[in-house]
Formats: structure tokens, C-alpha cells, sequence
């Protein structure tokens, strides 16, 4: 057991270095370093850096040194929580992602009960009356969530919302609480926010959890131990809740590990249609301006927030599944 | 026994695997007709300048945002299709000039017609197109979607577009292939530390979040480089992360079949593992393989549409789906012109029908299952 | 602890369970399969009904049509069956079970209650999220007025009594920590959980090697004399049938071909598919380096079941004309006994 969470540490850890080095391969990617772009920055408001501050500030940020060293260098900073200034924003990176970070993580956590909550009965519901009109309906349903990307999703229900109620309904605040500092009322505003953006980058999940669970039912339930468990004379809604759907949760579970990082990936795409204040439009408009620094710590924060996510849905399904438990006891 | 069974019988003992995966697949009506959509769809791929009407990269300002036009079918009781002209206007507020539908002028359907000219297939030189109009005058046009806000008919853009989505798809998903049938397949063969380091790379891969590195690494591509280019570019970003799926599908087979007994068999027989993998193996989980790729593709294409709406993606004059919506990105323009949502149809309709078909062909690769 | 009731019942000559004409059907896409198509048998107290025929036959089917939990889109038909009951005096009764809702409470009690079933794959059979004790005491919870801790002593008793090891301790094992051997004896505990007078036991031992089958027959045999137990034993092996069995059906196709006493089958079998499957089985006196005996052919495509006698095609004695034309009919062969073969007369 502890074997178990040992590997999965370390993969975990390993992980989040490959996260980092593809974030450094976005930092360093566009062309010129960071002191050509802070001198283009400086000289388009006026002032001007001699080719002498120029070598000063290269070695000072290190970028005369060779590019492993400079990755190692940046990640020490960033393990002590320095990852640098933005260079459209001339603030620390850290500051001006702020609360984004949590709430991109808050959206993605309320879609992913929400895809639980409601996939998981209906799953059930499907696979129990197989071929029933209510089956046919929730197929359907699930394929057109399958079919339909989640931006489109938001376009077309901000359309109708606009055109049908004239509201516009982006955004996770209301306009009162948008720049206020954070308070009960203002929590309680986001919880009233956060449900229509959380149903639309849920959906396509939820199809897709749906078809996945009504599968599994399927197998699980022509397998012996059913009968085993209707032969004793239980009654059916309880052969069917404590034998079949138990077994069937175990697949249903692992899939968090994928279905966190897809959530974390759709926030970021349906946050820019209904301009939510999550890192999303802001590593859009990062990328857009080449605000590297900016741009990279959004990609590593957002990586290690899925592989923390990840690693906590290895321990819950090693707590499910007692093979897992007494794999080496 | 009656000799109509026995010759079922006999049928179902001789047919080779291709016969009972399309004997399967035949039963499943949903998966045929989604194929038939599907090679529509390819089929506008290689004509789609035909289908077009209206040069899809040619702009004039006064079409700007004209509405879906309907095609009146019957003229006096016959057959005789048309739409109606446009006449010029000019905004007395605004003193701008722009078209206005004129309800009474007629200007009538042409097919096989001539329109702007195109190279067909990339190489030989064609002015036909399946619409045209006969008595139009220059400001006529046909406008079945309507136009953009630069009076691009939207139309035309939409079956240029596909062109570009349904490609860059199937290009990622080759490249993918390749990378998963390569990697699942050294997986399987070698196992060992090769399969561990294999498989331990498919899960880090497959725990990352993928549109922000997508993003990231699609923002890096510069701005100089040619159309070709960048679409090069962006079909190794997006098989970069699609190949794990394959990868996981070919090694599961490879290591299921091989304790088939027709391989042990084949094994003792003194084949060669070449002659195993490629004779024996490969045909065997072929079907399964097709199947697979048509799961993967809707992802590809996804992927593009959510690049390129995004703006890192392909870029004007490019034309693709995505592009072509992120001209709805903005409320108030879709508030104006909601039929510019119009290209969300062609993408929802793929997807289906790939997701379809791929269900299809992946139960018919199971023909005794 | 013996059931008081089986005293009163085996005195009686009424057998315990009557099976009638049982019909299940399966509606599928391609056609419907008859896999169980007008099969009776009787079961007396205390007796072994072995109930044998090649895979495809019917005979699982027909254990769970007889609990009533026959999967989709199987569909139990017609037929009867008979169950001797006893009233709260003691006076005994019979129900036919096809005649009650197979999810009402009365057939929910019968199962597991007064008729348990051990199943072919252990390791299937159990649910491996819930501990061995778990998924006995469930029965015990549901049947009897015991609580949990009197439940769990019970089934430490169960597990003792078909002999697993400390199982004050193997209680808490989950079904994939035990052997095979141990996970069917664990099988059979559960079945007995609640003294069920009828027990059918469907392939018990076929997933397990053969001295754990010789283990485990033993153990039925042994429980069986204890508690005066009626076993129906569904097998494909004619040497398990010979073990076992006071009484045999033997199947094929859905129906019950022969029927008879274990020792008049085995001595002077009938039915030419009775005969074949016989042969079939290796023997210790046969001339060394001679070939077994096959079978032709193999069971035919279960939605193109043959005219006629379902066996004619692979009958070596077939009546051109005859057994490819009609339905034999059972026609008794002294006391106990009946055949389905226009061979011993009946009229086509």
C-alpha cells in the first residue's frame, strides 16, 4: 500500500518537472529573451537602455549562462514563489494572478461535482433500463454533449440568454462586488455565479461519464456475483446498488484523473467566451503580448494544480478498491 | 438439417474476419448512415471550391452582414428557383452605402454554373460551380448563410473551411497513429523497462491539462510563418497529446493476442516475429485500430476549432472553422448576426457522425464478442 | 442443526420440488432461443438430482428459472413448479413459484431461505469489494431475526463446518485474498447460511482443479447426509454424475431426453445421446492407444434448432422419416424411468 502511494508520488513529482520544462519551452520560446523584450517594453514608453545596462541586466537575470542553468535558476526561484515580474503588467507574476488561480480552480472543482452528481444516477438509470425511452433520451443527450465543444456551448446559451432575457450572463461576480475585496456577501455572489458556467463546461463530461458508467453497469451486471446476490433473495434495487454499482464506480472513479485536467483545460477556453475572472482570458491576453514570464507560470500553476488533482484521485480509488489496498499486504 | 442453415453455417465458418466486422457493422444503421455523412463531408473536402458560390477571401464592405436569403423554389407554378436581387442604398445617417434585398427583382438559379476561378484539386484550372445565377446583375449574390461583417459569404466559407478541419484531423490523426502503433507497439513487444518508461510517459502526458499548453505552444510559433507552416505546426501540437489514446489501444491488443493460440501456434511454426507482428497480429486488431482512429479524430478537430477560435490557431487568410467562429465570439456581434453561428453546425454534425461510426466499427472489430 | 421440518417431509412420498413442462425463452434480435423447452423432474427429500448434458444445453437456465432470476430478455414461459412447504403447524403445503411475482416478497424469501444456489465460477460468484464475512452474514441479516453479531458468529460457524481454516480470522478476507478451493467452500457456506432444503449447485466444481473437486464433492456429499439436503447437481461430467447422483435428467437442447435412477442409466442407458455421452467418458479397463469416444458434430446453432427430434442430425440410430419429422414424447421405462426416442415406440 505504501508502495502504492510511493509510486505515485513519484510519478506525481515527475510530472510536475515535465510540466516545468515545457512551461520554460514556452517562456523561452518566442524569439529574443527577456531583456530584448523589457528594452522594447522601456523604449516604447520613452526611455532608453544602453548596450551596457543591457549585459548588466542579462547578467543579472542570468540569460548569458546556458539554458539549463537558466532553467534550474528560474525553477529555484519559482520554488521559493518568485516567478518573475509581468512585463505587461510591470507587477509581480504573482500578484497579478491572484485570486484567478482559485477561482479557475473553485469552477473546476464545482463542475466536477456537478459531473459526478449528475452522471453517476443517470449512468445508473441507463444501464438499469437499458433500451428504455428515458435510455434513448440520456444516449442522445450525452452524445450531442459529446458533440458539442463547450465554447460553442457557452456562445450559443450567452446568445439565447441575450437575446431571450437581454441579460448578459458572464462573469462570476456581480458588478458591485467585482473589484470589493473578498467578504461573506461577496463569496455568496460567487456561489450564485458559479453554476451556469459550471453546468456548461460540466456537460460535455457529464455525456461523456454517463456513457462510461452506463457501460461499465452494463458489464457488471450480467457478470455471476449478481446472481450470486439475487439468489439470496435481496431485493433487486439492493442487488443492484451494493454489488454492480459498487464494482462499476471503481473505472468511474479513476476517471477523475482525466477528467480534472479536461475540466481545468475547458475553464480556460468557456472562461474567455463568458469573460470570467479566471486565469484563462488572462494567459490568453498574456500569450497574445508574448508576457512570458506571465504566460509560463499560468501553464505550471495550472499543470501542478491537475497533478496534485490527479494524485488525490489515486488515493481516493487505492481507498475504494481493497485489491489496491492489500495489493502487497 | 436443412440445407438453407447449413449453408449459414458454412458462411459464417468461412468468412474472414473483414466479411464478419462488415456483416456487424452493417447492423448498426446509425454507424452506416453517420459513414455515409462522413464521406459527404470528404467529398466537400476535395470539391470545395465547386460547392462554394462566391470567391470565400473576396470582401466588400457594402454586403456587410446580409441575412440568410431563402431560395424561392417555384416561379408562376413551375419549377424555376430564385432569389431575389439587391439594390444599392446609402444610410442617410451614416452615408454609408450597402445592399438592401429588393423583394421585387428576381434573378434566377443556375447549376454547373460559372463563377471565380479556382484550381481544382490544387491543380487544374476551373471556373464551374454547382450554384450560379443566370440574369444577375454584379451586386446580386447568392447568400444562403449570409455574409460576414466584411460581406464574405459565409456559405462559401463554410465549404472552403472544411477543407482546412477536416485534414489538419486527419493529418494529426496520422501522425498520431504512427506515434501510437510505434510507441504501444514497442510497449507491448519489448515490455520491461521499455513498456514502464512507455507507459509512465502516456500518464504524465495524459495528466496534463492540454489546451494551455497547447496554447503556449501554439502563441510561440511566430507570426512570420507561412500558412503551410503553421498548419504543419499545429497538427504536431495536437497529436503531441492524442497519440496516448492509440498508444494504449495497440499495446492492449498486441499483449492480448499474444496469448492467442493461433500466435503460440504460429510461434512454434518457427515464423519469424516480423512475419508474427505483420501477418499474424496486425490484421487482427486492424479493425480495432480503424475504430480507434475514428474516436480520435473528433478530439483533432476539436482541438483546431478551439485553437483557432481562440486566435492561436490558424490565422486569417487561413479559412477553418474555427476561425470562421471566432468571428461569433463577440455578444454583441452575434446579437447582430446570430446566423454567424452557423459554422458551429458543420462541427457538431462531424463530431456526431465520427463519434457514430467509430462505436459502430469498434463493436463490429469484435465479431464473435 | 438439522431441520426439524425435513423429518415430517421425507416421510411423505410427495417429492419436495416438481418441476413441470418449465419453458424459458430468450427474444433476441435474430430469433428466439428455446434454451429451456418443457423440462419436469421431481426432487425428493434428501436426494441427489444430477442434472447433466454439454454446455448449451439448457441446464443452468433451468436452475435459475427455478429461482426465478432469469436475466434479460430471457423470459420464463410456462410450466409449473412445485415446492413443498411447511404451514406455521407443520402441516406441509405445496406452491407453485411461477405462480407468485418474481419480485414480490414471497419469492424473495424462498430464495436463499429454502432454496440456495452454489455457482459455477467462485471467483466470479463473489463480489470483490465486500469481505467473504460481509456477503455471508448478508443472507443470514435478511432471512433470519439474528443480528449482526449473532450473524457473524454464524457465519464463523458456516466456515468452520466446510472446513476453512481459522475462519474466525478468514472472515475479513476479501474473496480474491483465498485459493480457489477455499473460495468454493466459502460458496457452499453462504449457500447454507439459512438451511435452505433445496440446494442446486451448478458446475461446482468445474472451475477448480481435481483434487479440490474431489475436496469439494466430498464436502457436498458429507453436508448433504447431515441435513437430509436435497442437491440438484448440474453438471457436464458423467463422472461427477456417477459420484453424486441418486437421480438423472439428462438434457440436450432445452429438453429433458432420459430420465431415470443413476444406476439404470449408467447400466442400461436408452437414449442414443445418453449412450454417445457415456461413451465418451475415458475408462481404466479400455484397451490402451484406442480413441476415445467423440460425439459428431456439435450442438446446433441454438436459433436453428433442428425439426424433429432436436438430436436426429447427430444420431447415429435416426429413423429417416421419422425422428426427422416429429417430437418424441417421454414413454416410461419401468419404475422412475422415461425416454424421448421414437426407438422404443411411441407414435410419430
Amino acid at each position: 500500500m505504501l508502495a502504492y502511494i510511493a509510486r505515485r508520488a513519484v510519478l506525481a513529482v515527475i510530472t510536475m518537472a515535465a510540466i516545468s520544462v515545457l512551461s520554460f519551452i514556452i517562456i523561452q520560446a518566442p524569439p529574443g529573451d527577456f531583456v530584448d523584450a523589457y528594452i522594447a517594453n522601456l523604449s516604447a514608453s520613452g526611455s532608453s537602455v544602453s548596450a551596457e545596462e543591457a549585459r548588466g541586466l542579462r547578467i543579472l537575470y542570468g540569460l548569458d549562462q546556458p539554458i539549463y542553468v537558466q532553467y534550474v535558476k528560474w525553477m529555484s526561484r519559482v520554488l521559493v514563489g518568485d516567478f518573475g515580474e509581468s512585463m505587461e503588467w510591470h507587477r509581480p507574476v504573482a500578484e497579478v494572478i491572484g485570486d484567478r488561480l482559485w477561482l479557475t480552480v473553485a469552477l473546476s472543482l464545482a463542475a466536477l461535482i456537478l459531473t459526478w452528481g449528475i452522471a453517476l444516477p443517470l449512468g445508473i438509470y441507463s444501464a438499469v433500463r437499458q433500451y428504455s425511452v428515458m435510455d434513448y433520451i440520456l444516449t442522445t443527450i450525452s452524445f450531442i454533449g459529446l458533440a458539442v465543444p463547450n465554447f460553442l456551448l457557452a456562445l450559443v446559451i450567452m446568445y439565447f440568454a441575450f437575446v431571450l432575457f437581454g441579460a448578459n450572463v458572464g462573469g462570476l461576480f456581480s458588478s458591485e462586488f467585482d473589484l470589493a475585496p473578498w467578504s461573506l456577501a461577496k463569496a455568496w455572489d460567487l456561489i450564485k455565479h458559479l453554476p451556469l458556467p459550471a453546468v456548461i463546461l460540466a456537460l460535455a463530461g457529464t455525456a461523456q461519464l454517463i456513457r462510461i458508467m452506463r457501460a461499465n453497469l452494463l458489464d457488471e451486471l450480467r457478470k455471476p456475483y449478481v446472481i450470486t446476490a439475487r439468489a439470496k433473495g435481496l431485493p433487486e434495487w439492493r442487488v443492484i446498488m451494493k454489488y454492480p454499482v459498487r464494482a462499476a464506480l471503481n473505472p468511474f472513479a479513476s476517471t477523475i484523473a482525466y477528467l480534472f485536467p479536461y475540466l481545468v483545460s475547458g475553464s480556460i477556453i468557456i472562461s474567455l467566451v463568458l469573460s470570467l475572472p479566471t486565469v484563462g482570458p488572462l494567459l490568453l491576453k498574456a500569450l497574445i503580448a508574448q508576457d512570458m514570464f506571465l504566460a509560463g507560470t499560468i501553464v505550471l500553476l495550472l499543470g501542478v494544480m491537475t497533478v496534485i488533482g490527479t494524485f488525490i484521485s489515486d488515493l481516493v480509488l487505492m481507498w475504494v478498491d481493497p485489491r489496491i489496498r492489500h495489493e502487497l499486504d | 438439417m436443412s440445407t438453407d442453415q447449413t449453408s449459414r453455417e458454412e458462411q459464417f465458418a468461412v468468412a474472414t474476419q473483414w466479411q464478419l466486422t462488415w456483416w456487424r457493422f452493417r447492423k448498426h444503421k446509425l454507424a452506416v448512415l453517420s459513414g455515409l455523412i462522413v464521406i459527404a463531408f470528404y467529398i466537400i473536402v476535395l470539391f470545395a471550391d465547386f460547392f462554394a458560390y462566391a470567391d470565400p477571401h473576396a470582401t466588400d464592405s457594402r454586403r456587410s452582414h446580409i441575412p440568410p436569403q431563402t431560395i424561392h423554389f417555384f416561379d408562376d407554378g413551375a419549377f424555376k428557383p430564385y432569389v431575389h436581387g439587391l439594390t444599392q442604398k446609402r444610410d442617410l445617417r451614416t452615408f454609408k452605402l450597402s445592399y438592401q434585398i429588393d423583394p421585387d427583382r428576381k434573378v434566377y438559379l443556375d447549376v454547373f454554373a460559372e463563377g471565380y476561378r479556382y484550381n481544382l484539386f490544387g491543380l487544374i484550372p476551373s471556373s464551374t460551380h454547382l450554384l450560379g445565377l443566370k440574369n444577375a446583375q454584379p451586386e446580386d449574390g447568392i447568400f444562403l448563410l449570409g455574409t460576414d461583417l466584411v460581406g464574405r459569404d459565409l456559405w462559401s466559407r463554410i465549404m472552403v473551411a472544411t477543407r482546412i478541419s477536416l485534414t489538419i484531423g486527419l493529418a494529426g490523426v496520422t501522425v498520431s497513429l504512427f506515434l501510437g502503433v510505434l510507441l504501444g507497439g514497442l510497449s507491448a513487444v519489448y515490455g520491461g523497462v521499455v513498456d514502464m518508461m512507455i507507459q509512465r510517459l502516456i500518464e504524465i502526458l495524459r495528466s496534463m491539462p492540454t489546451i494551455p499548453l497547447w496554447m503556449g505552444l501554439a502563441a510561440a510559433l511566430p507570426n512570420t510563418w507561412t500558412v503551410i507552416q503553421v498548419y504543419l505546426a499545429i497538427t504536431i501540437i495536437i497529436s503531441f497529446l492524442g497519440w496516448t489514446d492509440l498508444a494504449r489501444v495497440v499495446r492492449g491488443k498486441f499483449l492480448a493476442l499474444r496469448n492467442e493460440d493461433f500466435i503460440a501456434a504460429a510461434e512454434l511454426a518457427g515464423a519469424s516475429q516480423f512475419r508474427i507482428i505483420f501477418h499474424h497480429m496486425l490484421p487482427s486488431f486492424l479493425s480495432h485500430i480503424i475504430a480507434a482512429t475514428s474516436l480520435a479524430l473528433p478530439a483533432m478537430i476539436i482541438s483546431e476549432t478551439s485553437l483557432s477560435f481562440l486566435g492561436l490557431g490558424l490565422r486569417p487568410p487561413a479559412i477553418s472553422w474555427g476561425i470562421l467562429l471566432q468571428d461569433a465570439q463577440n455578444i454583441e456581434t452575434l446579437a447582430l448576426a446570430p446566423w454567424l453561428l452557423a459554422a458551429a453546425v458543420p462541427v457538431i454534425i462531424i463530431i456526431l457522425a465520427f463519434n457514430f461510426l467509430g462505436d459502430g466499427l469498434r463493436d463490429a472489430a469484435d465479431p464473435y464478442g | 442443526m438439522p431441520p426439524i421440518l425435513m423429518v415430517d417431509l421425507m416421510t411423505t412420498s410427495q417429492p419436495l420440488l416438481s418441476v413441470k413442462n418449465l419453458k424459458t425463452y430468450f427474444a433476441l434480435d435474430d430469433g428466439v432461443v428455446k434454451a429451456v423447452d418443457g423440462v419436469s423432474f421431481d426432487i425428493h427429500a434428501g436426494r441427489t438430482l444430477g442434472i447433466v448434458g454439454e454446455s448449451g444445453c439448457g441446464k443452468s437456465i433451468t436452475a435459475r428459472t427455478i429461482l426465478g432470476i432469469v436475466d434479460r430478455p430471457g423470459r420464463i414461459e410456462g410450466g409449473e413448479i412445485w415446492l413443498t412447504r411447511q404451514a406455521e403447524d407443520g402441516t406441509p403445503y405445496q406452491t407453485d413459484l411461477l405462480t407468485l411475482p418474481l419480485e414480490g416478497s414471497e419469492m424473495r424469501a424462498i430464495r436463499g431461505k429454502e432454496i440456495a444456489l452454489v455457482f459455477q465460477e467462485p471467483m466470479a460468484s463473489f463480489s470483490h469489494y465486500y469481505t467473504v464475512g460481509n456477503q455471508i452474514m448478508e443472507s443470514i441479516l435478511l432471512h433470519t431475526a439474528l443480528g449482526e453479531e449473532g450473524a457473524r458468529q454464524r457465519a464463523i460457524d458456516l466456515l468452520g463446518m466446510v472446513g476453512v481454516p481459522k475462519p474466525e480470522r478468514r472472515i475479513d478476507d476479501y474473496p480474491f485474498q483465498l485459493s480457489g478451493g477455499l473460495r468454493q467452500r466459502v460458496m457452499i457456506a453462504m449457500a447454507l447460511a439459512c438451511d435452505p432444503h433445496v440446494l442446486i449447485a451448478d458446475e461446482p466444481t468445474t472451475a477448480l482443479d481435481v483434487t479440490t473437486q474431489a475436496q469439494v464433492l466430498n464436502l457436498l456429499q458429507t453436508i448433504q447426509k447431515e441435513r437430509a439436503l436435497s442437491v440438484i447437481l448440474i453438471t457436464h461430467d458423467m463422472g461427477v454424475i456417477a459420484e453424486m447422483a441418486d437421480d438423472v435428467v439428462v438434457m440436450y437442447l432445452g429438453r429433458a431426453v432420459e430420465r431415470g435412477p443413476v444406476d439404470a442409466i449408467f447400466y442400461d442407458p436408452k437414449h442414443p445421446y445418453t449412450k454417445a455421452l457415456l461413451r465418451s467418458i475415458p475408462s481404466i479397463t479400455a484397451k490402451p492407444r484406442t480413441k476415445l469416444a467423440t460425439l459428431e458434430g456439435s450442438i446446433p446453432h441454438p436459433f436453428a434448432r433442428p425439426k424433429g427430434c432436436p438430436f436426429h442430425p447427430r444420431c447415429a440410430e435416426a429413423i429417416k422419416g421419422v425422428c426427422d419429422r416429429y417430437e418424441p414424447v417421454p414413454i416410461a421405462q419401468g419404475e422412475g424411468r422415461d425416454v424421448s426416442c421414437f426407438l422404443y415406440g411411441g407414435q410419430p
